[in-house]
């Protein structure tokens, strides 16, 4: 009798200076807090205070007046947005764009790492690791740049003579017959996919390998051993042994992409676009570009402002939806996840 | 039953080197392509009849790109926003994931929160763009002319990297902690000399990170720096892709073509990457293992 009471004079205590003992706590690790304030001050002025600027969405925005003073014009720049049938081929050539990443970008590491297990001379496998990860650290301005010199088309005088062969891998091309020998790989629409995927999978299959092999190295040799015994030749080796002793990476890698359909890497698009290619590289980020006049061939009116902030608005919406469930997949899954 | 089992790892190790090799030179190949049109004549260069080889050899291309004072103007503001911005990433990381990994702190979880939330929803270009406009104007107003310091303050911070870093200040024992706090050290004298030296390898791999992608920045560099004196390499490249794209016909230069400057510019914008990539590969696979990140 009297123990419980005594737990409830202490309950009872804690809740009366709740927020007293809080303080009291936080005084105690001062410092700890001054170590963070410089991390608040960047995040709080340049990733949330923009969360905010995302109101103009819903106003009509007026310089003079700021964000707050301008004149609430509630959805009238969503309308605008979803019946622009633009801005609807921008989200679908996002999505496409995403979509053939997860197709073509996803399988590759996977498919170099099993490769790169296979190769048990270690210099040579050191060797063949560093050139296909080196792309990786180059920047996207050079990436890009060596894509646009490489993929440019021939170009032929009025008077019939060639002036230019074409970047090489144009002339590659043309003699496989694989494109026609006008192609222009960089400014035709049909082309544009292709080239993103190709150049993605050259500039970030090798690097991303290195979680699959990582995996396929912590496979215990036994298992490979038991599995020989019982007369598994190479490619069951691979089918019972290795793909199990990965699973579980790559659930998880596989749900975490899917959960970045929406977040396309905007600058390597913006660098690769151009006038002629828009039909199929114009994704959401350009479009958004555009109507706030961001980029140079942007035209301003009223509304723009508005209709690049719900742009982004949706678009981030759509992202966050994907990364929280694909999220929740993946801890269900299994019991690690990325956040 | 010995010999089929030997045939298909044979089959299967012949395909992984063949394959291996041809990936590896599909990685190289365009880099060496670059060199060899940086430095080739120039009749080759604008016929396009270069495979792999340089044809005959001229280092005038290069002379010329490295004559213009604009060009080691951009290089030098380039290795600023790399070496200030990268310390400037670091300083803040470490300190604000140290104090993040501190569970017994008041609103930890909330802190964290509010960090992984950025990485699930960002504000988006437009109002991105917005503010830092509008920090322009402030830090003009404040006297900070340079422009490349809203580069350094505001750009470049990475959620992610912070995780990684509180990960690693997480994995140190506690015992530790509590070791140096009898000996009567204080909070900053346990982050800066028992926790930042034990976690190394952890820091040195998030500076790597942050170290690539300052000197490779060009978005938001491009939106927000208008003089052009203060203009990153990258942004220059860009610049001047652009008017060799743009131009309907070729200037014309004393033994080398256009197109040379310009893969001049890519192999000097590549070099330093080169140089130190050797130093940095131990550390690629240290910092995708820990990636497995948990909250």
């Amino acid at each position: 009798m009297e123990q419980i009471s005594e737990k409830e004079k202490v309950q009872a205590y804690y809740e009366k200076y709740h927020w007293k003992i809080t303080f009291k706590r936080m005084l105690k690790d001062w410092r700890v807090y001054l170590m963070l304030i410089p991390l608040i001050f960047v995040f709080a002025l340049w990733r949330y205070l923009p969360m905010y600027g995302l109101t103009i969405a819903f106003k009509q925005y007026d310089t003079g007046l700021g964000i707050l003073g301008s004149n609430f014009i509630g959805l009238a720049a969503f309308n605008e947005l979803v019946n622009d049938v633009l801005f609807w081929k921008a989200f679908r050539n996002t999505f496409m764009l995403s979509f053939y990443g997860l197709m073509f970008g996803f399988p590759m590491p996977i498919i170099l790492a099993l490769l790169f297990s296979e190769v048990k001379n270690q210099t040579y496998r050191s060797i063949l690791q560093i050139c296909s990860y080196l792309p990786k650290f180059v920047s996207l301005v050079v990436v890009t740049s060596l894509v646009s010199l490489l993929c440019s088309e021939r170009l032929v005088d009025l008077d019939g003579t060639v002036a230019y062969n074409g970047g090489i891998i144009t002339r590659v091309l043309t003699s496989l017959n694989i494109i026609g020998q006008d192609a222009k790989l960089m400014k035709d629409p049909q082309y544009f996919r292709a080239v993103y995927q190709v150049s993605g999978i050259w500039e970030a299959a090798g690097y991303g390998s290195i979680v699959y092999f990582a995996a396929i190295l912590s496979i215990s040799p036994t298992n490979y051993e038991a599995a020989k015994m019982d007369g598994a030749n190479k490619w069951a080796q691979i089918r019972y042994v290795t793909f199990p002793g990965i699973a579980s990476t790559l659930t998880i890698m596989l749900i975490l992409e899917i959960g970045k359909l929406f977040t396309v890497g905007y600058e390597k698009v913006y660098l690769l676009y151009n006038k002629t290619n828009w039909e199929t590289s114009d994704i959401v980020a350009t479009y958004v570009m555009r109507a706030a006049g961001m980029a140079a061939d942007g035209t301003e009116s009223i509304l723009s402002k508005a209709i690049a902030s719900s742009a982004d608005l949706f678009n981030a919406l759509i992202a966050m939806l994907l990364v929280i469930g694909s999220n929740m997949i993946a801890r269900r899954v299994s019991d690690t996840s990325l956040y | 039953m010995v010999k089929r089992l030997d045939v298909s790892e044979l089959i299967f190790k012949i395909i992984a080197y063949t394959l291996l090799t041809i990936f590896a030179i599909f990685c190289l190949y365009p880099f060496v392509y670059a060199v060899s049109s940086a430095i080739s004549g120039e009749e080759a260069v604008a016929a396009g009849t270069i495979v792999l080889w340089p044809i005959d050899p001229q280092f005038k291309a290069f002379v010329e790109v490295f004559k213009s004072s604009t060009f080691w103007l951009c290089y030098s503001n380039t290795l600023f926003l790399t070496v200030i911005g990268t310390i400037f990433s670091m300083f803040v990381s470490i300190f604000g994931g140290y104090a993040l990994s501190k569970r017994r702190i008041p609103f930890n979880r909330a802190l964290n929160f509010l960090l992984v939330f950025t990485m699930w929803f960002s504000a988006g270009l437009f109002a991105t763009r917005f503010f830092y406009d509008k920090s322009n104007e402030v830090f003009k107003a404040l006297g900070i002319i340079d422009e490349k310091w809203l580069v350094v303050i505001a750009m470049g911070i990475n959620a992610y990297n912070i995780i990684l870093l509180r990960n690693g200040f997480s994995g140190v024992p506690k015992e530790i902690e509590e070791a140096a706090l009898v000996d009567g050290a204080n909070e900053f004298q346990i982050a800066t000399k028992v926790y930042i030296p034990i976690s190394k390898a952890t820091i040195a791999t998030v500076a790597l990170f942050y170290g690539i992608s300052r000197w490779n920045g060009y978005f938001w560099a491009s939106q927000v720096i208008t003089d052009y004196n203060q203009k990153p390499l990258q942004v220059y490249i860009r610049d001047f892709l652009n008017t060799i794209m743009a131009q309907d016909s070729r200037p014309v230069y004393d033994g080398f073509a256009q197109e040379s400057l310009f893969y001049c510019m890519i192999v000097s914008a590549i070099i330093p990457i080169i140089i130190i990539y050797p130093f940095i590969q131990k550390y690629f696979a240290a910092g995708v293992n820990l990636g497995g990140v948990k909250e």
